[in-house]
């Protein structure tokens, strides 16, 4: 009976096909660690931020005069209404932890490299659609972070030459952030942006699994097949991953609830203090920081001082941090990828390189003083280092051989 | 290795938790313990509330009657003691003063204190509304510690008396009584804290009683998935 | 064999034209929607001249009035800081306020205004957009010996002087702005309209 309606279904959507394409007969490295878990836990708090955000565009009202009211409606009278709220802005921080970490693995591990160089690339404009999903999302409670917040970030493109005011002007729709910037906002926060981002994915997973996953060792299973063509290292998602998976999921769950129960403003690093004081045009809070997952790129933004009159270099020196990334595929010249078998140069680089990822993070949130500014600027001479010093520390490296089959450390 | 990742992200968050709160000038501030179970406390901080801050300040999100439910009063309890007669029990706590007149009254606007708890933050409040002290250059004849020439007047002086403030040591020191001794009003005003921050998240008392079930239920779904993985992965090497 | 070259070159030759054609379309199609995020008619008609009266404004005060939404300063000095001011001269950017995008031509002198002690100022910083403090304190802690009162903008340390003149080496590249203003008699201020007319 049932086969008989898939026998029906298949001749006219390949239903089973995609299914064992992508799932059950789609065979990943059986090596995989804790670091494999946050693609699949990105996906998952990707689907509860878009079923998070339909219940909560019910009844909030992207409008100045209404939006910061309706959203303590939420809080307040909507039945549930404080949950669904708090799962999707605890959902937003949690989505930046998970995929940092996931970024930070493929680093790690050399996921980027040939032949996953597109992956790497989906990713990176995935990351970049995510960053706008959230700086529009943060000015709809219209709170005095949200605004300011907005101000700064549009006023970064006025710094821009020529068209710079013209450009902001035109983002903003009016001469200031206001009621026309809320609504515009609001429009591609719920329906353009989401749209960028669900296509992406597809085209990211498309291309994973057009070429396979990368794993902790950076081997290739595909190497050593047994008769059938399956890789001898490799075993089919469905059961294995998707098991697996939903162990890591309850995991992450767990620690997402206490967050989510317990401290859902996590001491004002999620949800700022400023932002419950309604937004004032005439007044910018006395110290503003962004939210925690855009602070590595504002300490930058600070760290540059402005070059003959214009603030400009600094608003380039911001982009290109994220320009970089993009380029890892052709910086690195090294053959290996994991990092279990890089030699001692990429080792030192990449940790330098955390290091002054998470320092200017840490600067981004504090006020300006002397002293963080000189850490600013050091910590993003060690940043953009990282990148441009690349070709030549990873050529010189003296990486270890790297075994023909997966490990299981 | 691995050792060593996690060690380094635990320094680092255990760093930088708990970001700087409004600037306060480096004013020490007093926290106060925020119990929402503690109800005879909440209703304390409701009567203070109503009596003392609704004549000016609305919390124009918080309905009596919700506040009746949380408060484990009954809605009459709520009409009689709490509420001037031409409200009704679904209305919100607003005052009938208008924007423009307060304005010309103090200058400012007072602020809505539906969210000045998370705002301000609790230890911040209770701070405040012990340290006015003398201030005979101001309008109100009162200033403040934390919030330097604050518009709003000394309005608990008759429970608190005045506070003098020595400008050498920055110490506050009994300038007049009060009619309550400064234990008794750091209480009412511990109270009154309490009942502002219920006011700034009503929701928090379900948000913890739901939090534990759910981690619960989340604990046990782990006793199941996790052998579950087990059992898949024992022929796996 | 003619034919057939004929017919690759036909179907180059249409295949351009069409790309071309199509493309200036859809680019003509896309315009109606880039220009619809402009200040509309509303927002582009709400920028009325606002009067104010600075009658009761004491030495040193400042007040906030909402001009095309953003901040604008009415601040009254005192003649002890107008004095400060040109000693200032040397850590200025641009002291002579030379950039005349940031304010009018009859505001183009020594202290920036119409009338020596009051000034008007848009209330922006000219780095991203932040809102400036007011610190008319001489010397805190803060802000350093050197500090002589002016204004300091909270987002990232910009600092300027009474006259809204900023200091070298900070993240704002330029002055505050003067808006054009007039006064109507001893004791309004109207902002957002020059004495002539309309700005």
């Amino acid at each position: 009976m049932f086969s008989s309606l898939m026998g029906w279904i298949d001749a006219r959507f390949p239903a089973t096909k995609l299914w064992e394409e992508h799932i059950s007969k789609y065979y990943a490295p059986k090596n995989f660690n804790f670091w494999y878990f946050f693609g699949s836990l990105a996906l998952l708090v990707l689907v509860l931020q878009i079923v998070t955000g339909i219940f909560l565009t019910m009844h909030y009202k992207p409008d100045a005069a209404l939006a910061f009211a309706s959203v303590e409606y939420i809080m307040r009278d909507v039945e549930w209404g404080w949950l669904i709220r708090y799962l999707h802005s605890t959902g937003a921080s949690a989505f930046f932890v998970v995929i940092y970490l996931h970024m930070f693995r493929g680093i790690m591990y050399g996921s980027y490299k040939k032949p996953r160089e597109l992956v790497w690339l989906f990713g990176m404009f995935l990351y970049m659609a995510l960053m706008a999903e959230a700086f529009m999302g943060y000015l709809l409670p219209w709170g005095q972070m949200s605004f300011w917040g907005a101000q700064v970030i549009i006023s970064l493109f006025g710094a821009i030459p020529f068209i710079g005011d013209q450009l902001a002007l035109w983002i903003r729709g009016d001469f200031v952030v206001a009621d026309a910037t809320l609504n515009r906002f609001f429009a591609f926060h719920v329906i353009a942006v989401p749209l960028v981002i669900l296509g992406l994915v597809v085209a990211h997973i498309i291309a994973l699994h057009e070429v396979g996953s990368n794993n902790p060792d950076g081997v290739d299973i595909k190497k050593f097949k047994d008769k059938d063509g399956i890789p001898l290292d490799g075993i089919p998602f469905h059961p294995y991953y998707t098991v697996k998976d939903i162990v890591g999921v309850t995991v992450f769950l767990f620690i997402f609830s206490l967050v989510l129960f317990y401290a859902p403003e996590m001491d004002g690093w999620f949800l700022e203090n400023a932002n419950f004081v309604p937004a004032d045009p005439l007044k910018t809070p006395l110290h503003i920081a962004p939210v925690w997952y855009f602070t590595p790129f504002y300490a930058i933004l600070r760290a540059v001082p402005s070059i003959a009159g214009s603030s400009f270099p600094g608003v380039v020196a911001m982009g290109l941090s994220i320009v970089f990334l993009f380029l890892l595929p052709w910086l690195d010249r090294s053959p290996v990828r994991s990092i279990r078998y890089r030699g001692i140069y990429f080792r030192t680089a990449l940790v330098l390189f955390v290091i002054s990822f998470l320092g200017l993070g840490f600067l981004g949130t504090q006020p300006v003083t002397p002293i963080y500014t000189l850490l600013s600027r050091i910590f993003s001479i060690i940043y953009f280092a990282f990148f441009v010093l690349m070709p030549i520390y990873t050529s010189l490296d003296k990486d270890k051989p790297v075994p023909e089959r997966v490990t299981f450390k | 290795m691995r050792t060593f990742i996690f060690a380094f992200f635990f320094s680092y968050l255990s760093m930088i938790s708990g970001q700087v709160m409004a600037s306060t000038d480096g004013i020490h501030l007093d926290e106060v313990e925020v119990d929402l179970s503690d109800k005879a406390s909440l209703q304390r901080g409701a009567k203070t509330f109503v009596n003392y801050c609704l004549s000016c300040h609305q919390a124009s999100f918080m309905r009596y009657n919700r506040m009746a439910k949380d408060l484990d009063l009954s809605d009459a309890q709520v009409k009689e003691n709490l509420m001037f007669a031409s409200e009704k029990i679904g209305d919100t706590m607003t005052v009938a003063m208008r924007a423009e007149d307060a304005k010309k009254w103090f200058g400012v606007t007072p602020p809505d204190l539906s969210v000045i708890s998370r705002s301000r933050g609790t230890a911040w409040l209770n701070t405040y509304l012990r340290t006015f002290y003398i201030d005979d250059t101001k309008a109100t004849g009162t200033n403040n510690l934390v919030f330097k020439d604050t518009a709003m007047p000394h309005v608990l002086w008759k429970q608190q008396g005045y506070l003098h403030h020595d400008e050498e040591t920055g110490h506050l020191t009994p300038a007049s009584e009060g009619s309550l001794s400064s234990y008794d009003y750091n209480v009412m005003v511990a109270d009154l804290v309490n009942f502002l921050a219920y006011v700034g998240e009503p929701s928090k008392i379900q948000r913890l009683e739901l939090g534990k079930w759910v981690l619960l239920y989340l604990f046990l779904f782990f006793l199941v998935a996790y052998p579950m993985k087990k059992a898949f992965w024992r022929d796996i090497h | 064999m003619s034919h057939t070259v004929d017919n690759s070159k036909r179907r180059f030759l249409t295949t351009a034209a069409s790309v071309v054609v199509g493309g200036a379309g859809a680019a003509a199609v896309a315009v109606p929607f880039v220009l619809s995020m402009l200040p509309s008619a509303k927002a582009r008609a709400a920028g009325a001249p606002v009067q104010i009266d600075i009658s009761k404004l004491e030495i040193g005060q400042l007040i906030t009035v909402e001009w095309r939404g953003k901040p604008v300063w009415v601040l009254n000095r005192s003649s002890e800081s107008l004095l400060t001011l040109p000693k200032l001269n040397d850590r200025l950017a641009d002291p002579q306020s030379d950039t005349s995008s940031q304010q009018p031509a009859y505001c183009q002198n020594v202290n920036r205004s119409i009338r020596d002690h009051i000034v008007v100022l848009v209330g922006i910083c000219t780095h991203l957009g932040c809102s400036p403090t007011y610190r008319p304190e001489l010397a805190p802690a803060d802000l350093g010996p050197e500090w002589k009162g002016g204004f300091f903008c909270p987002c990232h340390g910009s600092r300027y002087d009474l006259s809204g003149r900023v200091f070298k080496n900070m993240p704002a590249p330029k002055n505050l702005v003067v808006p054009p203003y007039h006064f109507l008699g001893d004791n309004n201020v109207v902002i957002g309209e020059d004495a002539q007319g309309a700005a």
